[in-house]
């Protein structure tokens, strides 16, 4: 059981910074198309900021703002998102994950585009909500809230 | 036995650099790798899905079941992590 971190330099220095590593884990996330990049690395920075704040505000911070189950939702749920967005191309007449003949008004090329998209951003909520998952379990020795 | 060992390693060892006598030099434009699909990827990615990344096109559109399926690994690691490190209190 990891409590809060008695020093107030840390806690104010994470507070500080756990808002710019998860922008920075969302524009990672989002900018996959044109950088190096994309859901695997974004879901792992924005569930590297959940750890610095159980390092540094305990472990009761995180459960109050990220649950145990919401967490195991969000594991399956980007999942979800992924195999979902392959029903549902293969639901409109295409293959299983041909995004290209995702009902969206725009040309074959750019429903492409919005189809990684949408599979990145779901790449990147199960690792975040896998990371979480294993820390929160390791670190509370599998105490559940 | 720890010499034999060593004679066992020695041998798989002088077997992996010989089959690197065989590979293509570095960067060889007409390597068997490179002339397959990769040009195709390289050539069309722009035209047919909008991305400038060819990294991100064939990571998540030309190939995305084996992307599907590095989810999945994943996601079933979690699982497992679940089961075998979380206590469930039986109120």
């Amino acid at each position: 059981m990891i409590s809060r971190y008695e020093s107030i330099i840390i806690t104010t220095l994470c507070k500080l910074l756990i808002p710019v590593i998860q922008l920075y884990g969302l524009y990672v996330i989002m900018h996959g198309h044109s950088s190096p990049g994309g859901g695997f690395q974004g879901g792992v920075i924005l569930g590297a900021s959940f750890i610095l704040l159980v390092i540094s505000h305990g472990l009761d911070e995180v459960k109050k703002r990220m649950s145990e189950k919401l967490n195991t939702i969000f594991c399956s749920f980007g999942l979800l998102i992924y195999a979902g967005l392959g029903v549902l191309a293969l639901i409109f007449g295409g293959n299983y994950l041909d995004y290209g003949h995702l009902p969206i008004p725009v040309t074959i090329a750019e429903a492409r585009y919005l189809g990684i998209l949408g599979i990145e951003i779901g790449v990147g909520i199960t690792v975040m909500a896998v990371m979480i998952s294993i820390f929160l379990d390791i670190s509370s020795v599998g105490e559940q809230e | 036995m720890r010499f034999l060992n060593f004679i066992l390693v020695a041998i798989a060892g002088g077997i992996l650099i010989y089959s690197t006598v065989d590979m293509p030099p570095w960067a060889d434009p007409s390597s068997p790798a490179s002339v397959h699909v990769s040009p195709r990827y390289i050539e069309k990615t722009l035209e047919e899905t909008a991305t400038p990344n060819v990294v991100t096109s064939v990571l998540a559109d030309y190939r995305g079941y084996d992307t599907l399926g590095e989810t999945t690994v994943i996601f079933t690691a979690g699982m497992c992590c679940i089961l075998l490190l979380r206590r469930v209190s039986k109120r």
